[in-house]
């Protein structure tokens, strides 16, 4: 299982249209990827392709959120969601 | 007539029939079971076909709408295939439920998980049940909810629209919304926005109208009121004027018979002056300079100064900038030029005036105006306030000619300034009416005297005459020096068209009234805007004066100024 974490950097945070463009890029990734805030346990950690559960995680800008993945390119996958996380998606 | 209040979330006003969205679709039954004959992997293949071709809609839609509702549509695409909405879905079939129920119940879950939220996510709950009424339609076979077409352009009435509602409708067809539920962060408010259409949301009870209904909104009220009367036609006209002509200034003052009455503008510095431009103004007609060291107990440098005219010159490349040299004094006091123990401050050492108590002041700012000049590609004017006489003209001119400023102008506030025009004029080359002072002085009324606010009225008659003999002296003085406006007066539409008929040729204001004044200038020929000055001229009272000129100028009353 690799981890990161990651401080969310779009000013609406996780939100309307940083949400879709993370959401598309996690399931874009072939891997499946979890994201949790962090400080929650493993168990509640939502799937990073959904949209939906990226609403409902409510991330806020500056807000520390945990991503997960197993098995073949989860590094690879999870550098990049990462990088996305940290950009600020509502400037782009 | 029957009113529904509501909340205003884009103005305009406008009649109009309405149209109903049409109904939600019909709910699956509670416990709604898979057909006999279908398997649950079949059924779930269904529900993931049905998802799919959503989205694929969706994204169709969102490739044809504008940026604003593409970032939406494209959101609201990707939760129609949302892996939390499937996955809770399939789990119900697994269990035995049809798809269309399923799905339903998904659905409704993260609605209610959203709707908890509260604020921003709970408006998004409205995608998501628009997805799930769009999903079931196709796993229905039935076509999917939309705004109903209609020949005629009409008031869409709805319980709230989703994103894939508002991003696809057509302005030219749909003049305003209304909605019985939504906030006023829903799409409904943020579409009708940005597509300029009058909106009210949470206005309960809308959506049992009759198609064809005829109502009245008020988009800035929020209101909706059935049986429209004359007022409200009325009001919808004065809108519908409004919206063309008094949102932006062309930046062509003019008369209707195309006499050119450039409309300026006055500013307190670089901020404002950007704004100016902005908003369309031909240039500056009044630079308050001492707006640019109000708070200074010591004289700015020239440096500081440089840089502060600087700032308003770059923003009018090419154009007009007159400016004021510092106007201390009376209700603006500067320590470093002014004697607060005067006892009658408005007739004291103010202004121009402040040359002779403070020696080297006003030449070092028109040092500083004329270093800020060169370089910068605005025509740069310079006047000096309080001018009395033709001496004090004739002096402040060649202080701008050693400084090598080459268009020295002054103030006329002063009645004797008024009335001995011709021979300032003889001595600067234009002259600019500050109708505050002028008609303070003429009133012999102190402006900040609330109980002299009757006499303190640029419609005074007094006033107005005064206004005359400025302009009948710059033409006998024979060289067609010019006579502008850069007080008040020259914001309200109606006494702007009666100065421009008593021969005034620009006209300087705060940069908000530049549209206003110039949509009501182009309604006259320069010979109706003589004709309404000579009509103010002879009222009796400034009510009279204003009546008779409005009189004159129907399109205040359809503009709503």
């Amino acid at each position: 299982m690799s981890e990161r974490k990651a401080t969310v950097a779009s000013s609406s945070g996780l939100h309307a249209r940083p949400a879709s463009l993370f959401a598309e890029a996690a399931g874009e990734t072939g891997v499946e990827v979890t994201i949790a805030m962090d400080g929650a346990p493993a168990d509640d950690a939502m799937d990073a392709s959904s949209i939906l559960s990226l609403m409902t995680l409510g991330a806020e800008h500056g807000s520390v959120v945990v991503l997960r993945a197993e098995g073949e390119g989860a590094d690879a996958a999870l550098d990049t969601l990462v990088k996305l996380l940290e950009t600020d998606l509502d400037a782009v | 007539m029957q009113n529904f209040p509501g909340v205003g979330v884009s103005p305009g006003r406008i009649v109009g029939t309405i149209r109903q969205m049409p109904r939600p679709l019909a709910e699956p039954p509670t416990g709604d079971k898979l057909a006999p004959g279908t398997s649950a992997e079949e059924a779930a293949d269904a529900l993931r076909v049905a998802a799919k071709a959503v989205q694929s809609q969706l994204r169709e839609r969102a490739a044809g709408a504008s940026a604003d509702a593409k970032a939406v549509l494209e959101a609201t695409a990707l939760m129609a295939t949302d892996p939390m909405l499937i996955k809770a879905s399939i789990k119900l079939i697994n269990a035995g439920s049809s798809a269309e129920r399923a799905v339903w119940e998904a659905a409704e879950a993260v609605a209610a998980m959203l709707v908890n939220l509260g604020g921003y996510m709970a408006e998004r709950a409205t995608d998501v049940l628009d997805v799930r009424a769009r999903i079931v339609a196709s796993l229905r076979g039935v076509p999917a909810p939309g705004i109903p077409s209609s020949a005629t352009p009409f008031i869409l009435i709805a319980e709230d629209l989703a994103p894939a509602d508002t991003a696809t409708l057509d302005p030219v067809k749909v003049i305003a919304l209304v909605t019985a539920g939504g906030g006023p962060q829903s799409h409904t408010a943020i579409i009708a926005r940005s597509l300029g259409l009058p909106a009210v949301v949470a206005a309960a009870g809308v959506d049992q109208l009759a198609d064809g209904t005829e109502v009245y909104v008020d988009g800035a009220a929020g209101t909706i009121a059935t049986e429209p009367g004359d007022s409200e036609r009325a009001a919808a006209l004065a809108w519908a004027a409004n919206a063309s002509t008094l949102a932006v200034f062309d930046g062509h003052g003019t008369t209707a018979d195309g006499h050119l009455v450039p409309l300026l503008a006055n500013v307190g510095g670089a901020k404002d002056a950007v704004k100016a431009a902005a908003a369309g103004a031909q240039g500056v007609g009044l630079l308050r300079t001492e707006f640019c060291f109000l708070e200074r107990e010591t004289e700015p440098t020239i440096d500081e100064q440089v840089k502060a005219y600087r700032g308003v010159f770059d923003a009018f490349p090419g154009k007009k900038v007159v400016v004021r040299t510092l106007d201390a004094g009376a209700d603006k006091p500067l320590p470093f030029l002014t004697d607060a123990s005067e006892p009658n401050p408005a007739l004291g050492v103010r202004g121009y005036r402040t040359d002779m108590s403070s020696p080297g002041v006003l030449e070092r700012q028109l040092a500083a105006i004329a270093q800020a000049a060169d370089g910068a590609t605005a025509e740069v004017w310079v006047m000096a306030p309080m001018i009395s006489t033709p001496d004090e003209a004739a002096r402040f001119a060649s202080l701008c000619a050693a400084a090598g400023l080459k268009t020295p102008g002054v103030m006329v506030e002063v009645p004797s300034a008024a009335v001995t025009s011709e021979s300032i004029l003889g001595q600067v080359e234009f002259a600019s009416l500050g109708t505050n002072d002028l008609t303070q002085y003429t009133m012999a009324a102190d402006r900040q005297l609330g109980p002299l606010a009757a006499l303190n009225n640029p419609w005074q008659p007094a006033v107005l005459q005064l206004v005359r003999l400025t302009v009948a002296g710059a033409l006998a003085e024979g060289s067609g020096k010019p006579v502008g406006v850069c007080g008040e007066a020259a914001a309200d539409p109606a006494l702007a068209v009666v100065l421009v008929g008593l021969g005034v040729s620009t006209l300087s204001m705060t940069a908000r009234s530049l549209a206003a004044v110039g949509a009501v200038l182009a309604t006259v020929t320069l010979k109706e805007a003589q004709e309404i000055a000579t009509l103010a001229l002879r009222a009796t009272s400034p009510a009279e004066a204003r009546d008779r000129a409005r009189g004159k100028l129907p399109i205040l009353a359809e503009l709503g100024l």
